[in-house]
């Protein structure tokens, strides 16, 4: 085998730029990412126990296995309308490095796309618009505009900020 | 070698030493002339020393080693235990303390050499010895193992000479002489620089017993196993092969710097044997292992009462190292029959056992749930469930350590202080075997730090003051620990000043902690917990002991966080009581559920008093609040719905279910819906997530995979 041909080769096997792997969920009509390398896991709607004089985004707490994790409604948290239950709800299990692992509730699971990390554009930060400070980036894929979801902001307790 | 896979087992065991030496070193203030305590100092500086050698930490080795030569002049009269003599030694086991953690840290030592603390020592030996310049070596033999030397040399010159035969072993070597067999005696000497000598005579005995039996030694197999012999030990062996063979196998193992052996004919063989009292004893330790302290401590001795040409003077140091070895030996067993286990290991293990007994309750409850559930089915429910609460038990049992551990270092601390703030102070404790979870007695150790600091400091008067009160000069502290049913009570109590509550009143009110109006309207007890506070000291001059504010809060925060209380109780100039409550366990507990409305919660059964089926009309109202009054007390009501935020599922005019709880001396009655069972449940906490929730203290797994919260009354009360 030729020198150029072994050079050819590994040209094939190397990414042309590195790229991030999302899950897309849907909150509404919108669609967000959550980045794969946070998700623990992705369970279906159970039992959520109420857990008093806590805030109102804190739905309460599930049994995961034998753990206790708190769940948290996203909806609530970026002032969206509460959310419904339905047959597609899911709580998606986050393993966070400061808060720990915390489920939290989407409408629906969609897909799971890879995005190149140059076609994640950066949010222009808009003060005016609430939502935006818990979005990191927005990304583009075949589907559409997906919004990609800050994941420490949206985790983030605002009575400790 | 490689060492690392030792560094744990070092550590441990430098801690021991060092918690051994303190100990040892504050009773010999005590009692300068105990030669136990010397020889106990003697023995732990050496391991210390054998063990900081082997594992390559040779700073430790050099101080350890100056340490050891000190109280070997000590042992030998030549040097009295004096008062700054006492302090250089404690200065050693900080310097000795500081090598431990860098160790543990980095596995590195670190650099201080402590070059002054050595010279220090140096001079301590110079003053004792004079100009006599002790060679270290020479008295590390002389300190080791006086009683083994003298046996090894004894008037008839070879070692094995001196060993002496019972009837047995008399028998079994004329035996295999009859029966043309060879029977050798060996001396073997270990090199002089050899640190693990024990480890030496084991190889030299393996790579003998290839080719021979072993009939007796001396020193005695124990003995040797635990380094209680000089450079030398004696072996009688049966043998087929040549004595070449043999001497030469054993000279094989490096560090051995000689092995002497003769053939043994059968008149060596009975004439070795003149009759010994003692002789009873040595046959026991060589031919068995297990042994008793009684009978190890006579094997000590028994070698300097043997050989009549013993000089009488050398006999007496002799006689004194039995008690200590008495002592090594009394642990002995302890040490063997114990196994060193990860904590991780036991976490992991109680964590399994919890899964366990959820696995339990979900199977009680699907069974409950299926309706037709047979006889048999309940009753191998009912055996699984007394299997797994004793399971669980053991495992708690296991993770249970004595408190002794942590609080071993007090004396040494309150000594320090007494020094330090120049008040004269004892300090008592008793129930130091009280035992705890792991986790517990390691945490406990800074808040009662804390706390006995603060007594030394806050509490206590300077001898001065006592006197005009006519207290005792020297002022007490006391540290008790005991159980007290499902908690682990200890008491920090002293009898200085108490707690002065106009002070604290007047510094809060300064402080802006509280308005001089609230100040007036609040009750002592009230004043005292103010001490609580975060940044609050009294006292007038903030010294380095304490005073600088992060004590009390401090203590409470880190108890409250292992799920235990803190009170103090004081009265003006007769002393204060500091008690902290402590659970037995933290993991699992027995729970009464409860229904509210939809949702079910547990309360630990330890707070419950009693449970109350109340008639509406019973409830008064005192101060705009509801009471209900039991059996002469008045308690207040708590309607838990409403602290919870959940709609009743009870009418008013339906009766009061009460759970009434107590803290401390406080009850209180807790308005449920329902009363659901006593279970057992497994303690999860909530995370931090959700931490600030103060009523709810954790939650649990109930059989039918919901969670439920447990509520804590404490925090309700």
């Amino acid at each position: 085998m030729s020198d150029t041909g072994a050079t050819y080769e590994i040209d094939e096997l190397r990414p042309i730029s590195e790229t991030t792997q999302f899950i897309v969920i849907k909150l509404g009509d919108e669609q967000y990412g959550i980045d794969i390398k946070y998700i623990d896991n992705i369970v279906r709607m159970q039992h959520i126990t109420r857990v008093p004089k806590v805030d109102e985004y804190l739905k309460g707490v599930i049994n995961l296995r034998g753990e206790v994790i708190p769940v948290m409604s996203i909806r609530i948290k970026m002032g969206l309308e509460p959310d419904v239950e339905t047959k597609s709800s899911r709580i998606i299990i986050l393993k966070l490095e400061q808060q720990g692992t915390i489920g939290v509730i989407v409408d629906e699971v969609k897909e799971v796309v890879t995005l190149e990390n140059d076609r994640i554009e950066k949010m222009a930060y808009d003060s005016k618009d609430e939502r935006a400070s818990f979005l990191s980036g927005v990304g583009k894929s075949d589907g559409g505009l997906i919004s990609l979801l800050d994941l420490n902001a949206v985790v983030l307790d605002p009575s400790m900020m | 070698m490689d060492v690392s896979q030792y560094l744990e087992i070092f550590l441990d065991e430098t801690n021991e030493h060092l918690q051994n030496l303190n100990t040892q070193i504050l009773s010999l203030e005590q009692d300068p002339e105990n030669m136990d305590t010397i020889n106990e100092i003697f023995r732990a500086a050496h391991s210390l020393k054998g063990m900081a050698g082997t594992m390559g930490y040779k700073r430790m080795q050099t101080l350890t080693h100056d340490m050891e030569n000190v109280f070997s002049e000590v042992r030998n009269g030549n040097i009295k235990v004096k008062a700054d003599m006492i302090d250089v030694l404690f200065q050693c086991l900080d310097a000795l303390e500081e090598y431990n953690t860098n160790i543990r840290e980095s596995s590195d030592e670190g650099t201080n050499d402590n070059g002054a603390l050595i010279k220090r020592l140096n001079d301590i030996m110079a003053g004792g010895t004079g100009a006599e310049d002790a060679p270290a070596a020479k008295e590390e033999a002389a300190g080791e193992a006086p009683a083994a030397q003298e046996a090894a040399a004894p008037a008839a010159g070879g070692g094995f000479h001196g060993i002496k035969l019972d009837e047995n072993q008399q028998t079994v070597l004329s035996d295999a002489i009859k029966q043309d067999k060879k029977v050798y005696g060996l001396t073997v000497k270990v090199q002089e620089s050899c640190i693990l000598k024990a480890a030496r005579a084991f190889l030299v005995f393996k790579a003998i017993e290839e080719t021979s039996e072993i009939i007796v030694s001396d020193p005695s197999s124990q003995d040797i196993e635990d380094e209680r012999f000089d450079l030398e030990f004696s072996l009688i062996i049966v043998s087929e092969a040549d004595l070449d063979v043999v001497v030469t196998a054993a000279k094989s193992v490096s560090e051995i710097e000689d092995v002497a052996g003769s053939v043994l004919k059968l008149e060596d063989v009975t004439g070795a044997a003149a009759p010994e009292e003692a002789s009873d004893a040595s046959e026991v330790p060589a031919e068995t292992s297990a042994q008793t302290p009684a009978q190890s401590a006579e094997t000590s001795a028994a070698p300097s009462e043997a050989p009549a040409a013993q000089p009488a003077e050398k006999q007496a140091p002799a006689a004194q190292t039995a008690p200590a070895a008495k002592k090594n030996t009394a642990n002995k067993p302890v040490v063997n029959r114990t196994v060193r286990v990860d904590i991780e290991k036991l976490d992991t293990l109680m964590n399994l056992v919890s899964e366990l007994i959820i696995a339990k309750n979900s199977l009680v409850s699907a069974s409950t749930m299926s309706g037709n559930s047979s006889p048999a089915v309940n009753e191998q429910i009912e055996y699984l469930e007394s299997v797994t609460t004793s399971l669980h038990e053991s495992v708690m049992k296991v993770r249970m350590v004595p408190i002794e551990s942590t609080v071993n270092k007090f004396p040494r601390m309150v000594r320090d202080l007494q020094k330090k703030l120049g008040k004269k102070m004892e300090l008592y404790m008793s129930g130091e075997e009280t035992e705890l979870d792991r986790t517990v007695v390691d945490q406990i150790g800074d808040p009662l730090m804390h706390l006995l600091r603060n007594s030394a400091d806050h509490g206590l008067e300077s001898a001065a003051v006592r006197k005009e009160r006519g207290k005792p000069e020297v002022g007490s502290i006391f540290l008790d620990a005991y159980q007290d049913g499902n908690n682990v009570v200890i008491e920090v109590r002293d009898d200085g000043n108490g707690i002065d509550t106009k002070a604290v009143k007047n510094k809060a009110i300064e402080r802006g902690v509280i308005t001089p109006e609230q100040g007036e309207a609040m009750s002592e007890k009230e004043i005292i917990d103010l001490l609580f506070n975060a940044g609050f000291s009294t006292a007038k001059v903030v010294s380095d002991v304490s005073g600088r504010g992060v004590g009390l809060d401090v203590v409470k925060s880190m108890i409250e966080s292992l799920s235990g209380e803190v009170e103090v109780k004081s009265k003006l100039g007769e002393g204060s009581t500091w008690t902290i409550r402590l659970p037995l366990t933290l993991a699992i507990i027995q729970a009464l559920m409860v229904e509210i409305g939809e949702e079910k919660y547990a309360i630990a059964l330890g707070s419950i008093q009693t449970i109350e089926d109340i008639l509406p009309a019973d409830v008064k109202l005192v101060q705009a609040k509801e009471v209900i009054q039991l059996r002469d007390l008045v308690i207040p009501l708590i309607r838990l719905n409403e602290i919870l935020d959940i709609p009743s599922k009870k009418e008013p005019e339906d009766n009061l279910v009460v759970v009434v709880v107590k803290k401390g001396d406080k009850l209180a009655g807790l308005v449920v819906d329902e009363l659901i069972g006593q279970q057992e449940i497994v303690i999860k906490s909530l995370g931090k997530y959700i931490s600030r929730c103060k009523i709810i203290s954790g939650a649990t797994v109930l059989g039918d995979g919901e969670v439920a919260l447990i509520l804590d009354a404490n925090a309700l009360l």
